[in-house]
């Protein structure tokens, strides 16, 4: 049998690919991160409570309307969404011309009062939240058993990432977006409603972070805890992306996905800190960030 | 802030009760105060937390609300699962407070943080969440109770008895920190002293919420059983992500060595069935058991009590009667008079309590129901076996505790 660093290849190859998917939570949940600092310029601490309220709508609407997964997919983000686009108009655009760190400590604050709100109404231990029937089931591909659900949650993400990256970068709307951070007076004088862009934008980050919820609630517990669990983990994707950079965000969420999945075979015990590690040197060699442009 | 509204509460009593000047010989201050500190607010509060005060409190109310002629108080607190924290708040609480007995207090560090404090001062520590079996081991005291269930007897009951059913090859996934090692430690024993082997372990981050990766290892190595060495949100995400990557159709085992009934509810059954557990309590298991979770589920919305909240209720009941029979409050007196007398409630039928604080009673081993034999909320649990308390905890002269070696 032929191994590679004293693992079999089979091994090797079904912890790459357990690393892409759990990467791809952390590209998703890093898109919308990346969009709303480099849009809004907001350190968008509520993140993490945004996707688990996406989780928890998807779980309430199947729990007291018996509505499905599918559905969910749809109707979560776009409530959480709205929810998002009330806290813009209420109280995130009043921080706007203020240092960055009035937006992380509101977003904080936010944050831990969603969290609140739900461990009181929900315990901790978290809520079951079953795998669609039509995703149930598995493949075996001979180096692994691949369940079907996170096959799935891999082809989802990646659309949803290049679709996004499709809209900021080659679309008008993207244009007028990516002109508005630039240059906001200018774009406002072309007639384009840029703080309606802005909240809109901002809605946007947070439905993404919903969505990013649902296609967790089936692989992971609905918990009140879920997204503090995964927040800073994406920040840190964040950081070493670059900040604000949405190629950064993506192609770092994978790539960390991936790394993660390696130290988990050769020295389990470190999987929650080399993305840290990692962290530290980035910053050392490139303070932008991988692809970050340098302020 | 419900602690400072206790605090003050138990100042304007201690005040009160000094100046009636009606304190009588015996009981300090005239009045016997109980304090539950545990989780409120995080990993475990399901498990025990809020429940937990308000077992302690169903079994003041049906004791009478006074004993030897003194008032019973109850106070609480959340020790947020930090040995500081736990610690500043039982040192609180028997100095200035009055307290005289400390209940449940999980989270092995801070149960070990707090009795060691209730030894050096002579007061009562009865411990129900708290796992670790070195609280009748090496830290044991002569003041230290261990109700309801330890490391050993989980890691016995479940390892033993799936060995003994043909899974001899074992494959550990361990939560990284002191109570997982302990259980992982305790199983493999169990295992290889009844001839299975350990085939490998993998030491997990705790917390963590992604077990696929540590799962697919597992399912690599060719072990019979997958020993989970975990508990709470560790315990249902790895379970959950077990029946994701069909780890039972493919013919290997689950077993998980910690498992509350908060667990099971929170997992489901459609997950959860067919896991093989071991248990202080369970509430479906006869007329009085069922009596008490009846009564317990009306006041707590519909929930049944899991084995921690069973064994507050019962340990209070058991030392408030010691109280009353030696007319005393002091530490010793009362926990002498506790290992004197038998527990026989609904919760354990001739309960020891050994020298050591270890409470002996028997322990289930259960599987858990699939959906279609689940009649009715709650109704998870199937009984394989009664493991009478002798067999099921660690013989008292093996846990190397200095009260009794000497």
């Amino acid at each position: 049998m032929m191994e590679l660093i004293g693992i079999p290849p089979q091994v090797l190859f079904g912890q790459l690919l357990l690393g892409l998917i759990n990467g791809a939570f952390y590209a998703m949940l890093s898109l919308g991160l990346a969009l709303i600092f480099g849009l809004l310029n907001i350190i968008n601490f509520s993140h993490g409570a945004q996707y688990m309220m996406g989780a928890f709508v998807a779980w309430l609407v199947l729990q007291y309307a018996g509505i499905g997964y599918w559905a969910a997919l749809i109707i979560s983000p776009i409530v959480v969404g709205l929810f998002g686009v009330l806290l813009e108009r209420l109280l995130i655009r009043r921080l706007y011309n203020l240092d960055h760190l009035y937006g992380l400590l509101l977003t904080f604050g936010l944050a831990l009062m969603i969290e609140g709100f739900f461990r009181q109404l929900y315990g901790i231990s978290g809520q079951p939240y079953a795998i669609p029937a039509a995703l149930q089931g598995g493949t075996n591909l001979g180096f692994m058993f691949l369940p079907t659900y996170r096959a799935w949650i891999l082809i989802a993400s990646v659309a949803v990432c290049v679709a996004t990256w499709a809209i900021i970068e080659k679309t008008r709307l993207g244009a007028y977006l990516r002109a508005a951070t630039e240059n906001p007076t200018m774009v406002q004088a072309f007639g384009i409603n840029v703080p309606l862009l802005i909240t809109l934008t901002y809605g946007f980050g947070v439905a993404l972070a919903a969505f990013a919820g649902v296609m967790a609630a089936p692989a992971y517990q609905v918990s009140p805890l879920m997204g503090s669990n995964l927040i800073i983990i994406v920040f840190a994707v964040v950081v070493i992306g670059g900040m604000g950079s949405i190629m950064g965000a993506v192609v770092t969420g994978f790539g960390l996905g991936l790394l993660e999945g390696l130290t988990k075979v050769f020295y389990p015990e470190a999987s929650s800190t080399v993305i840290f590690v990692v962290m530290a040197i980035v910053l050392l060699i490139k303070p932008a960030g991988l692809f970050g442009k340098a302020a | 802030m419900t602690f400072k509204l206790t605090l003050a509460a138990v100042t304007a009593a201690v005040v009160a009760a000094i100046s009636a000047g009606a304190a009588q010989a015996q009981i300090t201050d005239n009045v016997v105060r109980l304090g539950v500190l545990n989780d409120q607010s995080g990993i475990y509060t399901d498990l025990s937390g809020p429940g937990g005060v308000d077992a302690a409190r169903m079994a003041i109310e049906d004791f009478g609300g006074t004993v030897a002629g003194a008032k019973i108080e109850l106070v609480s607190a959340d020790h947020q699962n930090k040995p500081d924290i736990g610690s500043n708040i039982a040192n609180q609480w028997y100095d200035r407070d009055g307290v005289d007995a400390i209940f449940d207090v999980p989270t092995s560090s801070v149960a070990l943080a707090v009795q060691n404090i209730a030894k050096e001062k002579g007061k009562v520590m009865i411990d129900h969440g708290a796992a670790t079996s070195d609280l009748t081991g090496k830290a044991c005291s002569p003041t230290g109770i261990h109700w309801t269930y330890d490391t050993y007897a989980l890691a016995n009951g479940t390892g033993r008895a799936l060995v003994e059913q043909g899974a001899k090859k074992w494959y550990f996934i361990t939560a990284d920190y002191a109570f997982g090692h302990a259980l992982e430690r305790d199983t493999s024993n169990a295992v290889t002293a009844a001839g299975g082997e350990v085939v490998g372990t993998v030491r997990s981050p705790f917390p963590s919420t992604d077990f696929s990766s540590f799962l697919l290892q597992a399912q690599g190595s060719g072990a019979d059983v997958i020993g989970l060495a975990n508990a709470g949100g560790d315990t249902v995400n790895s379970i959950k992500q077990a029946a994701e990557f069909g780890i039972t159709q493919g013919g290997q085992k689950l077993a998980s060595l910690l498992v509350f009934l908060s667990d099971v509810h929170s997992l489901g059954l459609d997950v959860a069935q067919g896991l093989v557990l071991t248990t202080g309590f369970y509430w479906d298991l006869n007329d009085e058991t069922r009596a008490f979770a009846k009564r317990f589920g009306e006041r707590n919305g519909g929930k049944m009590p899991t084995m921690v909240q069973a064994g507050i209720y019962s340990s209070v009941m058991h030392y408030l009667k010691a109280v009353e029979a030696t007319k005393s409050d002091d530490g010793k007196t009362v926990v002498d008079q506790m290992k004197k007398t038998p527990v026989n409630d609904f919760f354990a039928k001739g309960g020891v309590i050994r020298e050591d604080g270890r409470m002996v009673h028997d322990m289930y081993l259960m599987q858990i129901k699939s959906p279609a034999e689940s009649k009715a909320p709650y109704d998870y649990y199937k009984l394989l076996a009664t493991i009478p308390g002798d067999q099921a905890f660690r013989p008292m002269d093996k846990g190397e505790c200095p009260l009794v070696t000497k």
